[in-house]
């Protein structure tokens, strides 16, 4: 018997070969080949013919190009290390102590997490920059300056106010997971206070943290909105990339992809730093005895409330502020004296197809990669052959890749050739998809790894091939965590900006779109009155969230 | 309905891990056939090929005259209960036994009734509409059970169905299992690594150790006359002693044990004057001498137990030695410290070649294809 043979013959053709083909025929076109695109015009320019090193070398000795490098990795670096000092202490306090009003805290946490960057930045601006709102009051009647919420600072501020919830959400997630013996096991051994939570629940949790900072890293890396309202003159990479890309002078899609390429190396390097790091230290706890916050008193007490109620405070204030100015009436781009609702109208007269946009290509996008990514799940977790290991890799992709430049790569392939896609709302709908995978894979794999396989086998010898097992079985198993998963895709899908900004046309923009064009032509009433209905939508859908997993937290 | 399940030649290699090395059974038409050995030996590995969930590269797999090998998993007409059931919890206990029917084209009428008839048999009619985590361990072991026999299978699969359950459940459940198996006389395949409940279940026995068949024969045969050492360790305790055959005269063989207590054991093949010989003693195959004959040795534990009493006996062989005695036939008991004769039952005990640690006694075989 030939070896070929020997490999094969165990091997049916099934409903997964089917789903196998049709991921691979997914990703090949929409991950692979752009991707590959960019690889090679990285080495090409219009200078020169055939391969060249021109990008790179531009890059690296120009130094407006080696500032914003540095530039990036600075302030993304600053603001991962405070965000960790901020978060891991929140999280410790409300999992260890009891906390009043923490269902209210968390809730106002996750929608400062889920909302764009950008619209922070916005705000920030408008309550604390040259004309803003505090910085006049202040001045006027009490002569104070307010220091400046531009360039690094601004950015740092935004940043660290909007991605500490992430930090704080692993954490509390991990604490939580900490069996009460081990903190109680070390206190009998005469460790307590700060050393024991040093010396046990730190380094149990470690790898959590780990994981979180590098999500901040990655978010922080790749955002566009914030440095570009906020950054006046501090340059970013992901602000260089569109600015190439947009030039006035013609577009350079050679040299952006160039420094695409430099930005997807470092994401990917710090990617799999952490993937090596957490590889090794990676710690199974048996739970038997869960965590009970303890009440507090006396100074401790108020300490530990007010540092709570701080926090919470400073990263809901952008988004109540919105929500207070969307009221007020304007006149064209200037504010005007009063309240009502003259925002909301415009917004309905002049920017409704935003909105049905938005929700549009939210709800398909869900439909697809809940769909897409279960069937992917599945084949990873329980098909272990070649084509389910390369998937494994494609799924992980897109972590790494900013926004920005996914949009970018996929206008690339996709506007000329045989498929043509830039400008359909196709495009953007696929952006979304691939974008959105790897969560969707994750939370599903989760679930997947929870389900017994003898139970899919009880199915089969039950006379029940494989794809009837799937749907009258696994998947009713699996839906539960499907759902709540769709809506936190949901949520982040409507938020998004960084890659449909580089594929909307005017048919096709969305909400998070034309809230970036209002504030940059000065439209800041209706800015301000569509952020709020975008803010409202999250709400609702995190309200539903809670309704139907009826869990009191979100897991990431 | 029931059938005979052929198995021919079977290998399976995980890389150049040899899970199975070339085995063939036969197992019966009706009976209940256990698999039995220590973790790791491929049992499960065994019964899963049966299943289909492990696929068979080499060798084949019959029932009946219908080789099975290309057949996919859900065509080959078996019903499996698992080692955690795997009960579909978003399942009632009535839709998780209606489900396999519900494939079958058979009218809703007919499925009512075979489920109501098998929810009778296994005793689960009166929890039909709860989700499994309102039932116990031992109902929904009954529950997997029905679900597997309520589409009347060719051949009904067990892996290791008792695992789970504690002590006095798993004592019922044994005989719930033996007794429903028996009724609708399926042929069974049982997997265990519990050698009590394999004796006490099971029509024949097949002992696998290293992904090899050790012996097949009935619960008595194997625990009476074991095939090998490794048999004979491994079901029940045997102390093993140390013999010299003196003289052998056709079947009979002359033995001193020990350098000290002389034997004479019937029914040996091959016995040769000089050779040295594995004495296989079980703990109640001891007698204790009274007239200070046998083995010598000083009693280091004593365990009243009530119906018996062991003692761990130092007489200066390799191992210390096991004796288990009858209380009810024990002339007095004897205390730490104190001397004590040890006699053999000589139509008990086994003899195996020092060598190979093969059986030395006739009509003993490892099994018979």
């Amino acid at each position: 018997m030939s070896s070929k043979r020997n490999l094969l013959s165990g091997y049916r053709f099934d409903f997964w070969s089917v789903v196998t083909v049709i991921s691979m025929v997914f990703f090949g076109m929409f991950l692979v080949i752009p991707v590959g695109r960019m690889f090679i015009y990285a080495f090409q320019s219009e200078s020169a013919s055939g391969f060249t090193l021109d990008n790179f070398v531009k890059f690296f000795s120009r130094e407006y190009y080696r500032n914003a490098l540095f530039n990036s990795i600075k302030v993304v670096v600053c603001a991962t290390v405070l965000v960790i000092l901020i978060g891991v202490p929140l999280a410790y306090i409300t999992t260890t102590f009891q906390i009043r009003f923490k269902r209210l805290i968390d809730i106002l946490v996750v929608i400062s997490m889920l909302s764009p960057p950008f619209i922070g930045a916005y705000s920030w601006i408008l309550m604390f920059g040259r004309s803003g709102t505090f910085t006049v009051f202040l001045k006027k009647y009490l002569g104070l300056k307010v220091p400046s919420v531009y360039g690094f600072t601004g950015i740092l501020l935004v940043f660290i106010l909007k991605l500490f919830p992430y930090i704080y959400m692993y954490t509390k997630g991990a604490l939580k997971k900490v069996d009460a013996s081990l903190g109680e096991a070390a206190e009998s051994l005469g460790y307590y206070g700060v050393r024991k939570i040093l010396t046990v629940s730190l380094p149990l949790v470690a790898p959590t943290i780990l994981a979180g900072g590098t999500i901040v890293f990655l978010r922080a890396f790749a955002d566009y909105g914030t440095p570009r309202l906020i950054g006046e003159g501090y340059s970013t990479l992901p602000v260089i990339i569109y600015t190439e890309w947009i030039s006035e002078n013609g577009s350079n899609a050679f040299f952006a992809s160039a420094v695409a390429l430099i930005m997807m190396g470092v994401a990917a390097l710090v990617f799999s730093l952490q993937k090596y790091i957490s590889n090794r230290k990676n710690y199974t706890m048996s739970m038997l005895n869960p965590p009970k916050p303890k009440k507090l008193h006396g100074a401790a007490n108020i300490l530990a409330h007010g540092y709570v109620y701080l926090i919470t405070l400073l990263a809901s204030l952008p988004q109540i502020y919105i929500i207070v100015i969307s009221f007020r009436n304007t006149k064209g781009i200037m504010w005007a004296e009063g309240y009502g609702i003259g925002n909301y109208l415009t917004v309905f007269d002049k920017a409704r197809s935003s909105i049905t946009n938005t929700f549009k290509f939210g709800i398909i996008a869900i439909l697809i990669v809940v769909v897409l990514g279960t069937l992917f799940a599945y084949l990873t977790v329980r098909k272990k052959n070649i084509f389910s290991s390369i998937l494994d890799v494609l799924i992980m992709f897109p972590y790494v890749i900013p926004g920005t430049i996914f949009g970018l790569i996929l206008l690339m392939s996709y506007n000329a050739g045989p498929i043509v896609l830039s400008g359909t709302m196709a495009i953007i709908i696929v952006s979304y998809v691939i974008r959105r995978m790897p969560y969707t894979v994750r939370s599903s794999s989760a679930i997947l790894r929870q389900i017994s396989p003898s139970i899919e086998e009880a199915s089969q010898s039950l006379g029940y091939s494989s794809m009837p097992t799937f749907f009258h079985v696994t998947m009713p198993l699996m839906t539960p965590g499907i759902v709540s998963g769709a809506i936190l895709s949901w949520i982040t899908i409507i938020n998004e900006l960084s890659s449909t900004l580089m594929l909307y046309t005017s048919r096709t923009a969305t909400m998070s779109v034309a809230i970036f064009q209002e504030i940059n032509r000065g439209g800041y009433g209706t800015a301000a009155a569509l952020s709020t209905i975008l803010t409202v939508t999250m709400v609702v859908s995190l309200l539903l969230f809670f309704k139907l997993t009826g869990s009191e937290d979100i897991d990431l | 309905m029931a059938i005979s399940i052929h198995i021919k030649n079977v290998m399976k290699k995980y890389d150049d891990n040899v899970v199975i090395k070339d085995l063939s059974v036969d197992i019966k038409n009706g009976e209940l056939f256990t698999l039995l050995g220590p973790s790791g030996c491929g049992k499960t590995t065994l019964l899963r090929m049966i299943a289909g969930f492990n696929s068979i590269e080499h060798g084949t797999i019959a029932f009946d005259d219908t080789v099975i090998n290309k057949i996919p998993v859900h065509k080959r007409s078996f019903g499996m209960v698992f080692q955690n059931y795997a009960i579909f919890p978003n399942m009632t206990v009535y839709r998780n036994i209606e489900y396999g029917l519900k494939n079958k084209h058979l009218s809703k009428e007919e499925i009512r009734q075979r489920v109501e008839e098998i929810m009778e048999i296994v005793q689960i009619t009166q929890y039909q509409d709860r989700y499994p985590d309102k039932l116990s361990g031992g109902q929904q072991q009954r529950v997997a059970l029905a679900r597997a026999i309520a589409v009347r299978p060719q051949v009904l699969l067990m892996d290791e169905p008792l695992s789970n359950l504690d002590a006095k459940l798993r004592l019922e459940m044994r005989e719930a299992i033996h007794e429903i198996q028996k009724k609708i006389g399926i042929t069974t395949v049982y997997v265990t690594h519990d050698q009590e409940e394999a004796l006490a279940i099971s029509d024949r026995i097949a002992i696998m150790n290293k992904g090899d068949i050790q012996q097949i024969e009935t619960p008595e045969r194997i625990y009476s006359r074991p095939y090998n050492t490794f048999v004979a360790d491994f079901i029940g305790h045997s102390n093993s002693l140390k013999g010299r055959v003196d003289r052998a005269e056709g079947d009979q063989v002359f033995i001193t044990v020990e350098g000290q207590l002389p034997i004479r054991v019937e029914h040996v093949k091959d016995g040769k004057e000089g050779q040295e010989i594995l004495v296989y003693v079980r703990p109640e195959e001891f007698v204790i001498n009274q007239a200070g004959q046998g083995i010598v040795g000083t009693v280091k534990v004593k365990q009243f137990l009530g119906k018996y009493v062991n003692y761990i006996v130092d007489a200066g062989t390799d191992n210390l030695i096991e004796v288990s005695s009858d209380t009810n036939s024990a002339e007095r008991i004897y205390g730490p410290g104190e001397e004590i004769y040890l006699t053999v039952n000589e139509k008990r005990i086994n003899l195996f070649d020092k060598d190979t640690g093969i059986t030395q006694m006739e009509g003993v075989e490892s099994h018979v294809l």
